[in-house]
């Protein structure tokens, strides 16, 4: 299968690739997809006081285009707001990397990623400070 | 001498085609353009006289007589042939057809469209290195058996069957035994009469000889065994395969079956040292690298290894140099990982870390070296981005620590 030029680019020279601590409360970390399926992204979001997001992280599993778009998607977080980034839609991946249609599934799943990347942080952000009421939504969802 | 990129490292898949097969056809390609069936000219006479002598060198390679070969397209159509053939043929002595999980598309989908038709099908499952056992075989067997079809040698992970033992059960049984040994063929020794066998296929593109043209061997005595014909026409063939001969093609098959006679003594040893060279080292260079098939009874050329945290096909892109398949879902388009893994119990994690490597006639150990270096090199880069390679160090760690 030929792959894009972007593609290659992203997958010979992965982008932020790496760890951030995910215990760490101003860090989100997203896990999605199942190895028994050939691909698992985990993707981290470093998030600072004003909602913006300073650093981004991935690891991984899965073919060259999952690679590449979740490699992509950590460039595109990096600067954005966390409420920017909730608007990160699968098929900006895809037009940007020209996925053929059977590797579609990999720029969902990394959309996937950033939105459990997302949730996560606000979780960890709604508990420590449980009177916003914040937390109460985010149980919900 | 500086090395030659690309590598090729995909034997199972097909073979270049030997420079020797090449001249051997050159003429029938040119000046000998004959139809082998036409038979009032120099023309036509050469052109069959040529394709006698094709025969001829083909059962050579398997044991049989010249009359018992019939020339085809290539294995899928033998084995389409060998199995609706006699399923259609004996269809009123019974329904049973005998299979297992792990042979080609080839044999799978012929028997399910049967069992669309209306014949029972039983789907032998291997044993966890990919072999189908001749007491696996007997316990199938029912008074409606008209059919047992088990290959010589699987083409994903190069396990070996025990066909002379199957070939055993198929005779004393009084059952018809059809063997795909596409694989097979040129690389270990296959002997119609010595194996039992009375259907059995075989591909010139696997042996270095051009795509487009194989055979089926049917044999003619002790059974005499008949087939109903899936292509109507002109009765060539011995009126089981219309269609005017591809003439250059048999004869490149026929050289070719020639060169594996005589070179096979010497050929399958260099390659089994080559494949188990590669073999040993990478696994010298990784962890949790595991063999897929078994681990002696095994194609001389076939090496089937699955790394663990690495996805195949991002595997296959990081090491562009080198031409190899894998088993993982990202490589076909159904989404699901190897069938054939699958049936020997290989979890669906596993398959999809999976590569095949097949070494051939012009392997050299230095491209070997180079293949091994760079599956090292890409497995390293690869789980360096693998979540569940950290994970895994980190259990190991955690389990250091308890
Ligand atoms: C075991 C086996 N059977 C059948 C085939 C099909 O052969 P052909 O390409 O000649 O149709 C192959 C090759 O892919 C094979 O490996």
């Amino acid at each position: 299968m030929p792959y894009s030029d972007k593609v290659m680019d992203h997958f010979t020279n992965p982008r932020n690739v790496g760890s951030l601590d995910k215990n760490a409360l101003d860090v989100g970390t997203g896990i999605v997809g199942a190895p028994e399926c050939g691909d698992v992204m985990k993707l981290q979001i470093q998030v600072d006081s004003d909602g913006r997001i300073v650093d981004a992280k991935f690891k991984t599993f899965g073919c060259g285009s999952a690679i590449a778009a979740s490699s992509l998607a950590t460039e595109w977080l990096k600067g954005r707001t966390v409420q920017q980034a909730t608007e990160l839609r699968n098929s900006d991946i895809a037009n940007e990397l020209s996925l053929p249609p059977v590797k579609i599934h990999c720029s969902v799943l990394a959309e996937d990623a950033v939105k459990a990347a997302i949730e996560d942080w606000k979780r960890k952000n709604a508990r420590s400070d449980a009177s916003t009421g914040q937390m109460e939504e985010t149980k919900r969802t | 001498m500086a090395l030659k990129l690309p590598i090729y490292l995909d034997h199972n898949a097909t073979t270049p085609l030997d420079k020797r097969v090449l001249e051997a056809m050159m003429p029938y390609l040119t000046t000998d353009f004959g139809n082998a069936a036409s038979r009032n000219h120099a023309f036509g006479w050469k052109a069959e006289a040529a394709v006698e002598n094709a025969r001829e060198q083909t059962a050579g390679l398997i044991g049989a007589t010249a009359k018992d070969i019939v020339f085809t397209s290539g294995a899928t159509e033998s084995n389409n042939l060998a199995i609706k053939g006699a399923a259609e043929m004996y269809r009123e002595k019974g329904n049973h057809i005998i299979t297992d999980l792990i042979e080609h598309k080839a044999v799978i989908d012929p028997c399910k469209r049967l069992e669309q038709a209306g014949f029972q099908v039983t789907w032998l499952k291997p044993d966890r290195f990919g072999v189908v056992s001749a007491e696996q075989v007997a316990e199938a067997v029912t008074d409606k058996t008209i059919l047992i079809s088990i290959m010589a040698a699987n083409n994903e992970i190069g396990t070996l069957n025990p066909v002379a033992a199957i070939g055993a059960v198929a005779k004393q049984r009084g059952v018809l035994f059809h063997c795909d040994a596409t694989q097979a063929v040129g690389k270990i020794p296959m002997d119609v009469e010595a194996m039992g066998i009375d259907l059995m296929s075989l591909s010139a593109h696997k042996i270095y000889g051009p795509k487009g043209i194989g055979c089926l061997y049917v044999r003619r005595k002790g059974p005499r065994v008949r087939l109903t014909c899936q292509m109507d026409g002109g009765g060539h063939e011995r009126g089981m395969r219309s269609g005017t001969l591809n003439v250059p093609g048999i004869v490149g098959l026929g050289a070719a079956c020639v060169i594996c006679r005589c070179e096979m003594a010497d050929e399958a040893p260099r390659l089994t040292g080559l494949r188990d060279r590669l073999h040993q080292t990478i696994a010298a260079g990784l962890d949790y690298v595991f063999l897929n098939g078994h681990p002696t009874q095994r194609l001389p050329n076939t090496v089937n290894l699955s790394f663990a945290y690495v996805e195949g096909e991002a595997l296959m892109m990081k090491m562009k140099d080198v031409a190899v398949s894998s088993g993982s879902a990202c490589t076909s388009a159904s989404l699901e990982p190897s069938y054939v893994l699958r049936a020997i119990g290989v979890s669906d994690e596993l398959a999809h870390s999976s590569i095949r490597f097949g070494v051939g006639r012009f392997t050299t150990g230095e491209e070997v070296d180079y293949a091994a270096a760079a599956v090292v090199r890409g497995v390293n880069e690869l789980r360096e981005l693998s979540p569940l390679y950290e994970q895994a160090r980190e259990n190991r760690r955690s389990q250091a620590k308890a």
